[in-house]
């Protein structure tokens, strides 16, 4: 109960999601959203490691796909319409990426700092190089193409159209919504805080006796399987997989969505991807602009703040608390 | 998995001495690109992701320069200052200023650089593709060796390739700049108590390392079609060779490139399937037996 009030914020933003598409009723303001909440798990999941760990991996896009490819491939080639398929997709997803962390992780854990990075970039780049060469499977460089079939969502008896712009972004509402829920929660656990000071200082809480690879491994798999979530998520949302999913600088834009959002603050991410989707969907028309704006944004806020929006709110709230006590 | 067409290369001289020359001349390019990455990554302690948007530009700087010369001994010359100057602006103004902050932010910044360079690029030069003819001196009839036909540039740059290790290699290991720069690359404090401008020594590593990407784009221009992404694979691949070959190790990082090429361009024969993610294995594996590359001194 404690954890839910001391959490409103979530409640609050699903409560406004869920009212929202009911007096804005326009596709074009669903989509956007969709993909606000979809960019915004796969940024807090990666935050995970960047903000709370400080590992910062480069190639979470890798998880990203197997979770896109996973679904895609799965309900294109689902024969009949089960009554759970989509739910049953995701969880595979999740599974599958997981798994994918779990291998991955195990040998990225075993180095530090910029070997780190590297090395899920080398992992992430063989999960592209496999995506292109094995186009039978999966599409090769086309993609999945052709729409992926949404069978009808059975609840309680009462099948659900999911091929509905609308009933998805429900799904996608609640999915996202409970996974910030559970995020959050590992966050504020025990586990959460001996994540922080793994970032702080490593060294000391290897003497404390704790397993920091262990950890890192532990967190490294969670935000794998998040991440899995929203790529499956995306599928759904796109009707399609694409080997982008999988490229190196996919993975830079949800790290871009932390930066700005901040890093330090759980929200942070998901403020982040929601300026960096408004700010990309209004760009879209200057599509050769894009990298000139988005770059120079990040260039100014590491040469001035070097910290997102909320976490210089934060400082700044802290600041003033101080000053009343 | 074609093994047949592999195993009929391996049995014809010919064919294998074509291949090779193919190897090397993916390797020169590679080389003059990994090893400015590899100086600024062992010296500054920089992740540079942009270097490969350096090579790039290198690549456009040719281009005007032949368009508005015609003489591709000047743009050998001018096209890799250029390119230095650009470097020596991004470190001055910019990653100047993330020295010692963690990894992220210069992870960050280099990244933005890519961005940013990228989209110039396009607002110059446009989005297609642009292509430098094979300069004319260069023009030739092709030498045929073992009934491969081998084209005269191709000769040139395997020589300059050769030229150009040894006098990278030369000028770390035996003058006295390089030898400031490897006490850099060591202990910048104490070079700095003896009296160095080490910020100084940081601008012309990083300006030296930008003009070697540079170079290798005006090499490689002739040969690829110049497009604002070309950096994109070549930083990737960058990378994996300064991983491999040990940060800050000339010969290792050009022993590594020479590998490279030849695994691509056998590999191309042998198993096309796998030829993209060869490497990548080679690098996991490199990188988790001996981090500190295949050539590197182990750290302690």
């Amino acid at each position: 109960m404690r954890f839910i009030r001391s959490n409103s914020w979530l409640l609050f933003l699903a409560s406004f999601l869920a009212i929202f598409p009911l007096i804005i009723p326009t596709l074009s303001f669903v989509n956007i959203v969709s993909e606000m909440l979809v960019m915004a798990l796969f940024a807090v999941s990666l935050n995970l490691l960047i903000g709370y760990t400080g590992i910062i991996s480069f190639g979470h896009a890798a998880f990203f796909a197997v979770g896109s490819y996973t679904v895609g491939i799965m309900l294109q080639r689902l024969s009949g319409s089960l009554p759970l398929a989509i739910p049953a997709v995701l969880l595979c997803a999740m599974i599958f990426s997981g798994f994918a962390a779990l291998v991955i992780g195990y040998f990225c854990t075993r180095l530090s700092s910029i070997y780190f990075s590297f090395l899920t970039l080398a992992f992430s780049q063989i999960v592209y190089a496999i995506i292109i060469k094995w186009a039978s499977f999966t599409g090769g460089d086309q993609g999945l193409i052709g729409g992926i079939p949404k069978p009808p969502l059975s609840f309680f008896g009462f099948p659900i159209d999911m091929t509905s712009p609308f009933s998805l972004y429900y799904l996608i509402v609640i999915l996202t919504i409970l996974s910030f829920f559970f995020l959050k929660m590992v966050t504020d656990s025990p586990f959460g805080w001996i994540l922080r000071s793994i970032r702080d200082n490593p060294e000391r809480i290897n003497f404390l006796g704790i397993n920091v690879k262990g950890y890192q491994m532990i967190v490294f798999i969670i935000s794998g399987i998040f991440t899995g979530l929203a790529g499956g998520l995306m599928a759904l949302h796109l009707s399609g997989s694409y080997p982008d999913h999988a490229y190196w600088a996919k993975n830079a834009e949800p790290i871009f969505m932390i930066m700005v959002g901040g890093l330090r603050i759980f929200a942070g991410p998901i403020l982040g991807s929601v300026i960096v989707t408004e700010l990309s969907a209004y760009l879209s028309s200057y599509i050769q602009m894009r990298g000139l704006v988005f770059g120079g944004i990040l260039i100014i806020m590491l040469m001035l703040i070097r910290e997102g929006l909320l976490d210089v709110l934060a400082s700044r709230w802290k600041a003033i608390k101080r000053c009343n006590l | 998995m074609d093994l047949a067409s592999l195993f009929s290369c391996l049995g014809s001289p010919g064919c294998i001495l074509g291949q090779v020359i193919g190897a090397v001349i993916i390797a020169m390019v590679l080389f003059l690109v990994a090893s400015g990455l590899s100086l600024i990554l062992g010296v500054l302690g920089v992740m540079n992701f942009a270097h490969g948007s350096l090579y790039m530009i290198g690549a456009y700087f040719t281009y005007t320069l032949m368009e508005a010369f015609g003489n591709f001994g000047l743009a050998l010359f001018l096209a890799p200052i250029g390119v230095g100057i650009v470097g020596i602006i991004l470190e001055r103004f910019f990653i100047k200023r993330v020295y010692g902050l963690p990894d992220l932010y210069q992870l960050l910044l280099t990244y933005a650089f890519i961005l940013v360079l990228d989209d110039m690029a396009k607002l110059v030069w446009g989005i297609f593709d642009l292509s430098v003819p094979v300069p004319s001196w260069f023009r030739r009839p092709p030498v045929t060796i073992m009934g491969t036909i081998i084209p005269f540039y191709y000769l040139f740059i395997m020589l300059a390739g050769a030229a150009l290790v040894l006098g990278i290699w030369f000028f770390l290991a035996k003058t006295k700049f390089g030898k400031i720069i490897n006490a850099a690359a060591s202990d910048p404090e104490m070079l700095m108590c003896v009296g160095m401008n080490v910020p100084l020594v940081y601008t012309s590593v990083f300006a030296l390392g930008s003009l070697l990407a540079g170079l290798g784009g005006v090499i490689a221009s002739p040969l690829r079609s110049i497009v604002p992404e070309m950096g994109n694979s070549i930083i990737i691949e960058s990378f994996i060779i300064v991983v491999i070959g040990g940060m800050g190790n000339i010969i290792g990082t050009f022993l590594v490139a020479l590998l490279f090429g030849l695994m691509r361009s056998f590999g191309i024969l042998g198993f096309p399937f796998f030829e993209l993610a060869f490497i990548y294995i080679l690098m996991a594996v490199v990188l988790i037996l001996r981090p500190s590359g295949l050539f590197g001194r182990a750290t302690a």
